[in-house]
């Protein structure tokens, strides 16, 4: 049943009016970065609130942000580390998942309990001694060293136990009985039928390595290896923050991706997002 | 006084009609039954009643008062919900109190620190508690007063939940389906148990339900719905008796009433080519139906009306026939002893209790009997 | 295995009972298919943990001398180093105000949003927008909307007469402008968590409120949707009190923890003694205590607060 029925217009416009505020403080930063990012320097010293410009010059800052810093060459990099990560994160955490809901073998007590444990320590905690690690083995400013560390996410482990352990024993038998092996069963039964899970630890995944900052900054000193975010401060530390057109659209830039790959499936990235925050 | 008057009530969702132009009075202390199949309109209308739906059209008075504007905690009424809907951080005590506390304390007193500070509440609050634990008495749940509804048994919370209800003497009770989600054995319990609630506190009860067993074993009237409207309201056994129409006579009733498909033909109802000493108040030529309960058929030998038998279901002292009449199905409820040994495929012959015979036109209206019957 | 499929049927069984796994398929499977991420977990995770308490009673300094043992020396000079104190203060008060305003503000967007049909999606959609948005960018979107002479909010400030702020720059004022951003960025993530909480109380629990004579909104929250919410709004002040912890992107964009360490705090403090001046020892006792009050958050959420959410 309907409880909450549509209202007249009337009646749900103060309702209307705190929400669109609110919106509006959201989303003042990314309106005053799109128009400090089309205005020439003169214009965005002048310091008038008018998010309109003069003088378009768009053309101009954009083509600074994509010429002074290989920009295109760090969205690049964020992809292909998004990319590795999730696909090791995959490789390593699926099998688990399923030996950890399906199977019954020996430690397997002991090693729910291990990802548990894991599940309480924060990524930025085993930095240091992987830092030194790499530093040692002279693994620094490589891809090595910007995924290694995240190939294995007990997150991962425990978000597709929990879809896997829902899934019928039935499924898995029948497939034994068809005389598919355990590994083809993992990738051909079980992963598609928890496709859902899949796709939110996917966006999960993919937003998390694409915004970090903390552990390319640590690892990256060539500005060739740079992520976005690590990029982003390149930029800045290169043009030392004073043309700001152009420091707004490189902002732009590299928020974009992400941005708009959000608003085309919405609903997909904040279950992802939100679900893989609440099994957490 | 509190009876209930609906009048010309309509409801849609969405362009869909759900309810159209609903009339009915209950008198005061009256127990009338809604029943219908899924989606006839009867949990719809027990909400416009409860004031949780708004209707579009029509007024809804309570005791006189017109209440079609009211909010549901304005119209003292007390409503049992399908799952109870406790509260489930409460306790039962707490539970119980709740529609008191919400009368009778101020919002300061309600507060479960603030309320030391409120003068004059602790008399309230102990004369509500005085109250629950009297209620909870009366339905035996005396000592699941500090647990929580987690930690009780479905049929535990359902008295609970007319707990919740009986506790601040309300105009009316609002039941929707409160036993569907009992087993069988507490379900016919606590039915009884419902009933004798009723006529100790004599307040007015709409009880809807999909279960014709229900409405008719505890209602004072029933009130049949399909499709958003009600079809008939009348005492259970009138309506079992004397039904206004075809859909009614084959909701009430189980096993369902048979219906022979016919023709009147020399003012007699001829069926599957068999002569019936029925005469329907119809003209030659007109198809008709005759509905026949399958407790008014007898076997005997020379009955009019010749079956093959398809099988038999024992109910223990009676046993269920079923049989085709050609292409007709029919269903007789005889006494065990009477249909023993009979095998699949033999031909039996049926006696009915002709008077008895309910008639129908093919569009389903009732038909009354002609008076040439007297002449069988 | 062929001389197991000699032994007498009746012995079968003792064998099994005795070497249980190694007759199994599916233990071995099981052995299989979780054995690379046990190790993965074990060299990437667990030991490096491990080390890392180990690591914070040496004195190891990256390129300086052969490290040596020196017990508790670490967190004893903690105690005593004014940037380190500053830096948890910091990072308490800033979860101390970055928390209960984005979990309030939360809530009350959360319940507006539910309160009605219209726009539901496109308001929770805007709220999330900076959860998923790259936040070194947005900082420096930030950066240029508080910037003392040219940025778009001391212009407006102007319009109501107030005196333009340093917001970034002044010792008084930068923490508060980062908290700002904090509750910016973690509003969303707390909207929509309170969004899925608030779908999911049945919604004849609020009728029942209603009949039961809840008659203004006030009281049904009350009655209903607060107690119910119990769950949820556990589970948002831990998810949002850990990242308010973890605090670091906007502080190594905008600030590096200046003015005069008035915006330091703990991440970003271990990050400069450990990346920057190389003094990993130290550095690994600052990720220590990092991590002890991140598993106290958590211990806290089991054991104290759980009891009184979960209505069983």
């Amino acid at each position: 049943m309907n409880t909450a029925p549509t209202r007249s217009l009337l009646a749900d416009a103060p309702r209307l009016a705190v929400l669109s505020l609110a919106a509006l403080v959201v989303l003042a930063p990314y309106l005053f970065m799109l128009s400090a990012s089309v205005k020439p320097g003169g214009e965005i010293f002048q310091a008038s609130l008018n998010l309109w410009p003069r003088h378009f010059y768009g053309w101009e800052n954009y083509h600074k942000a994509l010429t002074a810093v290989p920009l295109l060459r760090f969205l690049l990099n964020g992809a292909i580390v998004c990319a590795i990560v999730l696909f090791f994160q995959l490789l390593f955490a699926v099998p688990c998942a399923y030996a950890l809901a399906k199977l019954r073998w020996p430690g397997r007590g002991l090693v729910f309990a291990l990802v548990l444990l894991g599940l309480l320590i924060p990524a930025h905690v085993p930095a240091l001694p992987l830092y030194v690690a790499f530093a040692k083995l002279g693994l620094l400013d490589s891809f090595t060293a910007l995924t290694a560390p995240f190939a294995i996410s007990v997150f991962a482990i425990f978000m597709f136990r929990q879809a896997f352990k829902a899934l019928p024993d039935e499924l898995i038998q029948a497939a034994r009985l068809d005389g598919m092996g355990e590994l083809a069963i993992v990738w051909r039964v079980i992963l598609p039928n928890a496709w859902p899970t899949a796709t939110a630890f996917a966006t999960f995944s993919v937003v998390a390595h694409w915004n970090d900052l903390f552990w390319p900054l640590i690892v990256i000193q060539r500005q060739s290896m740079a992520t976005p975010a690590l990029g982003v401060l390149f930029f800045r530390s290169q043009e030392g923050g004073n043309d700001i057109g152009a420091l707004m659209a490189a902002s732009v830039i590299t928020t974009l991706p992400m941005v708009a790959a959000f608003l085309l499936a919405q609903r997909r990235f904040i279950q992802g997002v939100a679900t893989a925050g609440l099994k957490g | 006084m509190a009876g209930i008057s609906i009048e010309g009530v309509r409801k849609s969702f969405g362009g869909a009609a759900i309810l159209h132009d609903i009339s009915l009075d209950l008198a005061q202390g009256e127990f009338l039954s809604l029943v219908g199949p899924s989606g006839c309109g009867k949990t719809t209308l027990l909400r416009i009643i409860a004031g949780l739906e708004q209707a579009d059209a029509g007024r809804v008075s309570i005791g006189g008062q017109d209440v079609t504007r009211l909010r549901p905690a304005d119209r003292d009424v007390a409503m049992v919900f399908q799952n109870y809907a406790l509260y489930p951080h409460l306790t039962v005590a707490q539970n119980m109190a709740v529609p008191l506390a919400m009368r009778r304390l101020s919002v300061l007193g309600r507060l479960p620190l603030l309320r030391h500070l409120s003068p004059g509440q602790a008399a309230a609050r102990r004369g509500i508690m005085d109250d629950v634990r009297q209620a909870a008495d009366m339905l035996a749940i005396g000592h699941l007063l500090d647990r929580r509804p987690g930690q009780l048994s479905g049929g535990q919370r359902q008295r609970v939940a007319l707990g919740r209800a009986v506790v601040r003497h309300p105009a009316a009770f609002l039941m929707d389906e409160p036993l569907s989600n009992l087993d069988a054995e507490l379900r016919a319990r606590t039915r009884k148990e419902i009933v004798q609630l009723h006529r100790r506190a004599g307040v007015t009860t709409v009880y809807v339900t999909h279960d014709q067993v229900e409405a008719m074993t505890m209602s004072d009237r029933v009130a049949l719905m399909q499709a958003g409207r009600i079809l008939q309201i009348g005492k259970p056994r009138t309506m079992y008796d004397d039904p206004a129409s075809l859909a009614v006579a084959q909701f009430l009733g189980s096993p369902r009433i048979n219906t022979l498909p016919g023709t009147v033909d020399e003012g007699r109802v001829v069926v599957e080519g068999l002569r019936l000493p029925v005469h329907p108040a119809a003209a030659d030529g007109t198809g008709v139906t005759v509905g026949l309960r399958p407790e008014t058929l007898r076997l005997t030998p020379a009955g009019p009306l010749f079956a093959a038998v398809e099988h038999l279901e024992s109910l223990g002292a009676d046993s269920l026939l079923h049989t085709r009449c050609g292409a007709t199905p029919l269903v007789a409820r005889v006494p065990a002893a009477a249909a023993d040994g009979l095998r699949p495929g033999e031909a039996v012959r049926f006696e009915a209790d002709w008077p008895a015979a309910l008639l129908f036109t093919a569009e389903g209206a009732r038909l009354a009997h002609a008076r040439a019957m007297a002449h069988v | 295995m062929s001389e197991a499929a000699r032994l007498p049927a009746a012995l079968e069984p003792r064998l099994q009972s005795r070497l249980p796994w190694r007759l199994h398929p599916e233990a071995m499977a099981g052995l299989l298919l979780a054995g690379p991420a046990v190790l993965a977990l074990t060299l990437l995770l667990l030991l490096p943990t491990a080390a890392l308490l180990v690591l914070s009673l040496t004195d190891m300094e990256l390129g300086g001398p052969p490290l040596r043992w020196i017990g508790l020396a670490n967190y004893a000079e903690l105690l005593g180093d004014p940037g380190f104190r500053i830096a948890l203060r910091n990072t308490l008060v800033y979860v101390a105000a970055v928390l209960p305003l984005s979990v309030a503000l939360g809530l009350g967007l959360a319940l507006l949003i539910e309160g009605g049909t219209r726009g539901r999606a496109f308001f929770r959609a805007v709220f999330f927008l900076p959860v998923v948005s790259l936040l070194v960018s947005m900082a420096t979107a930030w950066e240029y909307l508080l910037h003392p002479t040219i940025g778009p909010l001391n212009r407006a400030l102007a319009a109501f007469g107030i005196a333009p702020v340093n917001w970034l720059g002044s010792s008084d004022w930068v923490l508060t402008s980062l908290c700002m951003i904090g509750v910016w960025e973690n509003l969303g993530y707390v909207v929509v968590l309170f969004l899925a909480g608030l779908t999911a109380i049945p919604p004849e629990l609020r009728a029942a409120a209603e009949t039961d004579g809840a008659r203004r909104g006030w009281d049904r929250f009350w009655l209903v949707t607060w107690p119910m919410l119990g769950p949820t709004t556990l589970f948002v002040v831990t998810i949002t009190a850990i990242r308010c912890l973890r605090v670091f992107d906007t502080v190594a964009t905008l600030t590096q923890g200046g003015p005069n360490k008035a915006s330091e705090v703990l991440l970003h403090e271990m990050y400069l003694e450990g990346f920057t001046y190389f003094r990993i020892g130290y550095s690994a006792a600052i990720t220590v205590v990092f991590l002890v009050v991140v598993l106290g958050l958590v211990l806290l959420q089991t054991r104290v607060l759980e009891r009184r959410v979960h209505y069983q």
